[in-house]
């Protein structure tokens, strides 16, 4: 009775583990980059954060020192397929913007 | 820059207007047309008869970036920041496919929107009626102040992007320039556009 009773806990122990190493990564969420460059006039950042994404003013001016003061700044984060249309966007704007996965 | 240094103000009702005289009025359309040659012509409209297939896979895009820094600034790789930052542990092959890619798909439609904000302007320009000094008023309304707005940053990228400006504080090392230093009438340009690009956001 003994070895029944440890065996089907084994197996699940066992189960459980396979299972957790086969599931698929979860989906880990994209997001967009802005990175800074000389030319961008910080107004006109500011303008395009409020303008495509629809951000505050206090928002969009935070972003873009952001975008100004550290190199960079994520503005939106999603799916890869939004993060696409919106790094698209930016760059329709004449903005410099990469998508990367977030893994922080 | 001339007699008038004309900035955009805000248009009753909405729009904006600028004072423009015959020199900036020029300076601003020949800028626009050298911006529509280096964009390039658009993908020709397909014949009545063309193969859809045929014409599918002519609607994609180059998959390398473009060996014109300016063209690479307008066009930059959507995949890759420029530091590394967010792409630590990608293969930068991996990254390289996903630029490639998504420029295959882009790219085109890019073009296609900044072919049609210079255009804008070229059209806009030759809608003025000059008064007998050339001199005359322009009044966006509608989509022309995002248009401008686009078409005008645009400019100032591919200037920047001629001069080599990299560093945030490089332009204030431009503005002193000698002046017989040959980069001089491009850098009054790019910093006079930026001064028109920063009157037109105020009006929005």
């Amino acid at each position: 009775m003994g070895r029944v009773s440890v065996a089907p806990i084994e197996i699940e122990r066992t189960e459980s583990a396979e299972e957790t190493f086969a599931v698929p990564e979860p989906d880990v969420p994209w997001v967009t980059l802005v990175h800074n460059d000389p030319v961008n006039l910080m107004s006109y950042v500011a303008y395009v954060f409020q303008a495509y994404f629809g951000y505050s003013k206090d928002v969009a001016h935070k972003l873009m020192l952001d975008v100004h003061h550290k190199g960079r700044a994520v503005v939106s984060s999603g799916s890869r397929e939004e993060m696409e249309r919106d790094v698209q966007a930016m760059h329709g704007y004449g903005l410099w913007a990469t998508l990367s996965q977030d893994r922080n | 820059m001339g007699r008038s240094t004309g900035m955009f103000e805000s248009l009753k009702g909405g729009g904006a207007a600028i004072a423009l005289d015959e020199i900036e009025i020029s300076i601003l359309r020949s800028l626009a047309v050298q911006m529509l040659e280096l964009i390039g012509p658009g993908e020709p409209e397909p014949a009545e008869d063309a193969d859809p297939l045929a014409a599918l896979f002519a609607a994609d895009g180059p998959t390398e970036p473009p060996s014109d820094p300016a063209l690479a600034r307008l066009f930059p790789d959507a995949y890759g920041s420029p530091d590394g930052a967010g792409d630590e542990g990608v293969d930068p092959v991996e990254l390289k496919a996903r630029a490639a890619e998504f420029r295959r798909y882009t790219e085109n439609d890019l073009r296609t929107r900044k072919r049609e904000d210079a255009l804008a302007l070229v059209r806009s320009l030759d809608a003025l009626t000059p008064a007998a000094d050339g001199a005359a008023v322009l009044e966006l309304t509608g989509e022309l102040p995002m248009r401008w707005l686009g078409g005008l940053n645009d400019l100032r990228l591919t200037l920047a992007a001629r001069l080599d400006i990299t560093e945030d504080d490089e332009s204030a090392t431009l503005f002193r320039l000698p002046d017989d230093d040959p980069r001089k009438p491009m850098v009054m340009a790019y910093l006079w556009l930026g001064g028109l690009q920063e009157s037109l956001i105020e009006t929005l």
